[in-house]
């Protein structure tokens, strides 16, 4: 589904990722776990066509397709998801409004017909009630004025709601409560499906028992430097990054 | 009288001579089908969803068929009439209500007021007369349904609004459509008097043309707009939406005579390319316990400049009186400029005035982030202007709020790159 191969990248001359290589199946959950400015944030907003960034070496492909041309917009509507680590806020615009204009977009990038009103309230209603999003948040303009940890489930509520193939959770859990830990667990658990795939982007093994991954990787320093299942992430939790580096 | 120059608008000499003051409404059609016309003035109207017929009047297209919103004109109006709501062209009023007329024409904008004021009443010859009596809440948004035919009123226009003890009236003026005329240079004069707890509520949308990209051509729009709260109680409530003409200079003030009396000002004033706005309000608290509101937003792109100019009065026998001022800018793009000029004059020292200021630019982790989601960059930006104008839009009557969103978003286009 994505392959990632020997990705460069750099951002004002400065090189942050050097050589990174991943492939991610469908059906498959991909942690990536290092140290604070490894570049774990980067790769996720390189991938979603953050154009800061400079890819330059290597290539990204999704579903088979070069996506370096493709604007982010087009990403997204092909299917890729990005929960951000720092979601923004967008002063006086209704998260009812947000979610319609998504859902058009991709719909029209599509050629497909877009969800009636009626369909479409239902769908913010189930969906909030899968991550556990309480109503007043998606009355609200979006972010306006959310905790962070409001914030982190609001990208999942929007997840649940675009319905991606891919999707990377940068940090989700950071700021989340134990409670909405497990019930954004509970949701991405709900959405996974055979075709679907995750890259979970964590500090902590804690999240991972919830969201069981298939694959853990170590990006340090722009590299993936070691691979494994999940008891790497146990190992990692008891020894921290030094032994690896 | 000299032409002012306080304004912070760069404006080339107007040759007054040159000026057409009358022209008779012509029938003559300017196109004979609507393929005669600019594209791009219909992909606007598309865009704005304004229906085919109305379009071929926007655009001066010869229309063989009488419309409907003739025969829905005389409707609204006989209902009116039975309540006792006056709403007639200006020159009707003074033929058939001279005393009312004669009352208050000039009592809230005198000739001697300022240049385009005194323009305007020298050479005037039609507009808008709308009278509500006592008691009565007028059942409707005035003139919406004359949007076609409020067309033709002219370069000078006149307003005049009267509204008696107890009554209620919401009046909206203008039209999303870009309008294109001749007449280079608009000066109207808009007067408002609410008497008794009365209450006006005033709503423009005004999109005339502005010039193209290179800033050539476009509509100077000059006009002098006050409200007087008279009566005890009363309120006078302005709100707009301004994205047209080239050059704007336009300051709907209140003066809160009664005591008790509450103004409040809405405005979103779009500039782009190398449009020039200098707009913003006055408020004069005269009356005991009055309380004004004001909400500006300013959105600039381009090559434009947008300035606020604002002016809260307390005058001594204002005791109690209240005022909130809020003025945020909006700048896209590094080449345009906001500026804002608020003044306090307080002559009492019972007075709360408080005035908030901000500057924002659209960041562009928040067009990412839109991005994100799958929006293209030119929709990010509509939607985050119109997040920023929203406490401006709720107050628009509802009909005009969707017109109004859309609007901006068409504004917005071209801002990208
Ligand atoms: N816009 C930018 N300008 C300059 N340097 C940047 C920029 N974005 C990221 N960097 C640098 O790139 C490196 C990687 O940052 P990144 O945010 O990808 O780290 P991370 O692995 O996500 O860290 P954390 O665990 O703290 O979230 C850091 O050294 C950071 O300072
Ligand atoms: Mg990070």
């Amino acid at each position: 589904m994505l392959t990632i191969k020997d990705l460069h990248v750099s951002i004002d001359g400065k090189e942050i990722l050097k050589g990174v290589n991943l492939t991610v199946n469908p059906g498959e959950i991909h942690a990536i776990m290092g140290p604070n400015g490894s570049g774990k944030s980067t790769l996720s907003n390189v991938i979603a066509g953050r154009d800061v960034f400079e890819v330059t070496q290597g290539e990204i492909s999704f579903l088979g397709k070069n996506i370096l041309p493709l604007t982010p917009e087009d990403r997204a509507c092909e299917g890729i998801f990005l929960a951000f680590q720092y979601p923004v806020e967008i002063p006086g615009v209704s998260m009812t409004n947000f979610m319609k204009a998504a859902i058009e977009a991709k719909h029209a990038y599509h050629g497909t017909t877009p969800p009636s009103a009626g369909e479409f309230l239902q769908m913010i209603k189930e969906k909030q009630q899968l991550v556990g999003m309480s109503q007043s948040l998606t009355g609200r303009a979006v972010n306006e004025g959310f905790s962070g940890g409001e914030k982190k489930k609001n990208d999942i509520f929007q997840m649940a709601m675009l319905d991606p193939k891919l999707a990377i959770l940068d940090e989700t859990d950071s700021g989340l409560d134990i409670d909405a830990l497990k019930t954004v667990a509970e949701g991405v658990n709900t959405l996974k499906t055979n075709d679907k795939a995750f890259i979970v982007i964590t500090h902590y093994q804690r999240l991972l028992d919830y969201i069981i991954p298939d694959f853990v990787h170590v990006l340090h320093d722009g590299k993936i430097v070691k691979s494994g299942d999940k008891s790497l992430a146990l190992e990692l939790e008891e020894k921290g990054y030094d032994w690896i580096k | 009288m000299e032409h002012p120059s306080w304004a912070h608008i760069n404006l080339p000499p107007i040759d007054y001579q040159s000026i057409s003051y009358y022209a008779q409404p012509s029938d003559k059609a300017k196109y004979e089908s609507l393929d005669e016309v600019e594209p791009e003035i219909l992909e606007t109207f598309n865009k704005l969803g304004i229906p085919l017929e109305e379009q071929k009047i926007l655009a001066g297209v010869a229309v063989d068929a009488v419309i409907d919103s003739v025969s829905v004109h005389t409707q609204f109006r006989d209902k009116l009439e039975k309540m006792g709501i006056l709403f007639c062209s200006f020159s009707e009023a003074a033929r058939d209500y001279p005393d009312l007329v004669k009352k208050y024409l000039g009592s809230v904008v005198p000739y001697t007021d300022n240049y385009y004021a005194a323009l305007n009443s020298a050479v005037f010859s039609d507009g808008s007369f709308v009278y509500i009596p006592k008691n009565v809440r007028c059942p409707m948004e005035l003139s919406t349904y004359f949007r076609i035919n409020a067309i033709n009123t002219g370069q000078f226009e006149r307003t005049l609004i009267i509204a008696e003890d107890n009554s209620y009236v919401s009046y909206l003026e203008g039209c999303t459509a870009p309008m294109r005329d001749e007449n280079q240079l608009h000066a109207a004069v808009v007067e408002l008097i609410a008497l008794d707890n009365a209450e006006i509520k005033y709503s423009t949308v005004q999109n005339w043309y502005p010039g193209n990209k290179e800033g050539k051509g476009g509509i100077y729009n000059f006009v002098t707009k006050r409200g007087l709260c008279k009566g005890n109680g009363s309120k006078i409530l302005w709100t707009q939406v301004e994205t047209g003409s080239a050059v704007t200079w336009k300051y709907p003030s209140t003066i809160l005579k009664g005591n008790n009396s509450v103004s409040e000002f809405y405005s979103v004033a779009v500039t782009n390319n190398f449009q020039q706005a200098d707009t913003g309000t006055k408020m004069i608290h005269i009356g005991k316990n009055t309380k004004s509101t004001i909400i500006s937003k300013g959105i600039s792109l381009g090559k434009s400049s947008n300035a606020y100019r604002g002016l809260v009065r307390i005058a001594k026998t204002a005791e109690n009186a209240r005022n909130f001022s809020q003025c945020d800018s909006l700048l896209i793009g590094s080449q345009c400029a906001a500026h804002t000029f608020p003044y306090i004059d307080v002559h009492n020292n019972t007075a709360i005035v408080e005035h908030e200021a901000t500057t924002s630019k659209i960041a562009d982790d928040q067009i990412f982030y839109c991005n994100q989601r799958g929006l293209k960059t030119e929709d990010a930006i509509a939607l985050i202007v119109n997040g920023f104008a929203k406490e401006v839009l709720n107050k628009l009557p509802l009909e005009f709020a969707m017109e109004a969103h859309k609007l901006i978003a068409i504004s917005m286009e071209g801002s990208v790159g």
